[in-house]
């Protein structure tokens, strides 16, 4: 039956941690460090909340662009935690989870044979959508030397006149790299003078260890052409919930807002009342689970930096992106040697694109206890092939 | 005023005390010479007080209650309550002793090994004691939660995913 399949389809790759899943699947008393989603469970108000609303009967749909109270909070919000200035009334729209908002950016902007500049390694769903939308994908290599940061000579290697959407991912899934103000200034630069437009995923942006983190929007000349998405999957640990956002220039909100209606309609309203409870009540809960992230991120980057391997210090997100290139192995035959001989499940960096290659990530959503059996376990498979 | 810095070492060790300072030191980012510094401070200055244990003595099946006992307590003029509170927190069955608001003044946690023991207790040594009004007793019957720790907690929660992008 494939051959009815649409040929953008089919070009879609699979995902290249599928094979890792299944064989992981197969095995007993396996210790995980691929997962991308926290460890907690979403903290009790929130739950808590949801139940209510559930017992009262708050059952039905919402607006398309989702509850106008959350709307109005998170607009709130956004205020005052991040310098943001979106209307609760036509620059918010509520969608399920940050995927849905990437892919709602995409098709509503591009036509097949647009251009659209994707930074590598990156989180996969980026490519899939602009694959769907016949987009022409220009990976712009991120490089370990500059910390995974995106370079804007890198940048004009990549980009040809037919771009029209540059995607940013700070915090960054897979690498847990952050940028600063100053760092992404020359990047809104290129983004004016290319007349590109901006999605900025910020999904970790609450997960950021040092510094504060720059809302890509904030930037001079940047509110208009940037699509703001984010979600509340991560830093309130809501990821089965499904809910995210994004925020930007009203026409460009209406036109996706129109295509949610007639795919999605809404997200799920108790989904919804969940969310609008965190951020009413939940950031101290948040806060606490950030502390622990950091704590758990300092003691993966000391693992992997004493027992040889080169990691740099991510500072965002909550991965790390140890450099596995000394153990002479390739990301992927490191992943599935690590799998068989230790019983230990990390992501190889390949999965996230060409430019991943010689890294794998491991995320420390996961008990001291379990990170430091994972170390442990890591260390003695490495150990072997230095 | 507690710094950034010293607030995480402290919630760090307030969640388990046993990490070495060079064990805090990668936690934390600080030097292994500057926490063990400020950890001999704190000791000192009695403001880190004790190094606790949590345990859950119902699973150990021990014979062991723990009662509350509120005190009301005759004001006299000039007297404040530190002396009579001076006075409870003397007697080793006492576990805790607070200055409450509310109908009764003080609230006592006391220890024993049975329901007979504490009473004893409270009709022996505290009601005769001059300056007591009057004192409401009541037992616990089962902890649930204590100090933030959940003793009877969720069941081991749904597995995740084993790897997700």
């Amino acid at each position: 039956m494939k051959q009815y399949l649409s040929p953008l389809v089919r070009s879609l790759k699979p995902s290249g941690i599928r094979k890792y899943f299944d064989l992981a699947a197969t095995m007993e008393d396996v210790i995980s460090l691929g997962v991308g989603e926290p460890d907690f469970a979403t903290p009790w108000v929130m739950r808590e909340a949801a139940i209510f609303s559930l017992e009262q009967g708050q059952t039905m749909y919402t607006s398309n662009a989702g509850l106008i109270e959350l709307r109005r909070e998170l607009s709130k919000y956004m205020a005052k935690h991040q310098g943001l200035t979106y209307s609760p009334d036509n620059e918010l729209l509520i969608t399920v989870g940050a995927s849905e908002a990437v892919d709602l950016v995409m098709r509503a902007l591009l036509v097949p044979g647009d251009g659209i500049l994707i930074p590598d390694p990156s989180y996969v769903a980026y490519a899939g959508s602009a694959t769907i939308s016949g987009a022409e994908i220009h990976y712009v290599p991120l490089r370990a030397e500059h910390d995974f940061r995106l370079q804007v000579d890198d940048l004009k290697l990549a980009y040809t006149p037919n771009c029209k959407i540059l995607v940013l991912s700070y915090p960054n899934n897979p690498t847990g790299a952050i940028m600063t103000k100053e760092e992404l200034l020359p990047i809104a630069r290129f983004a004016s003078e290319h007349d590109l437009i901006v999605i900025s995923d910020e999904i970790y942006s609450d997960l950021t260890y040092e510094g504060t983190h720059t809302p890509f929007a904030t930037l001079p000349y940047m509110r208009n052409r940037t699509l703001h998405v984010s979600g509340f999957s991560k830093a309130y640990a809501m990821t089965g919930w499904r809910i995210g956002y994004v925020a930007g220039h009203r026409d460009l909100i209406q036109a996706m807002t129109r295509i949610h209606q007639y795919t999605i309609m809404c997200a799920p309203i108790m989904a919804q009342v969940a969310a609008l409870e965190g951020l009413k009540s939940g950031e101290s809960a948040k806060k606490e689970m950030i502390l622990e992230y950091d704590r758990r991120r300092r003691i993966m980057v000391n693992g992997f930096r004493e027992m040889g391997l080169t990691c740099f210090e991510p500072l965002g997100a909550f991965y790390v992106f140890p450099d596995i290139s000394a153990t002479g192995l390739s990301s992927d035959a490191f992943t599935e040697q690590l799998l068989k001989e230790e019983k230990l499940a990390v992501v190889p960096g390949i999965a996230f694109g060409p430019a991943g290659e010689g890294h794998i990530r491991c995320s420390y959503a996961y008990s001291t206890q379990q990170l430091l059996e994972a170390l442990s376990r890591m260390e003695r498979f490495v150990k072997k092939r230095l | 005023m507690l710094s950034e810095e010293d607030r995480r070492l402290l919630h760090i060790l307030s969640q388990d005390c046993r990490f070495t300072p060079e064990e805090l030191a990668i936690q934390t980012g600080l030097s292994p010479d500057y926490i063990t510094k400020r950890i001999n401070q704190w000791e000192k200055d009695k403001i880190i007080v004790k190094y606790g244990l949590l345990i859950n003595y119902e699973k150990l099946e021990e014979d062991r209650v723990t009662a509350l006992i509120d005190v009301k307590v005759l004001s006299q003029r000039g007297q404040g309550y530190d002396k009579i509170a001076q006075r409870f927190q003397r007697f080793s069955q006492i576990k805790s002793v607070y200055l409450m608001s509310g109908d009764y003044d003080l609230c006592l946690v006391v220890e024993g090994k049975n329901m007979h023991e504490i009473a004893q207790f409270v009709s022996d040594k505290l009601s005769p004691l001059e300056l007591i009004d009057t004192t409401s007793t009541r037992f616990i019957l089962r902890r649930y939660k204590q100090d933030g720790i959940e003793f009877y907690g969720e069941e081991e929660r749904p597995k995740r995913l084993m790897i997700t992008s």
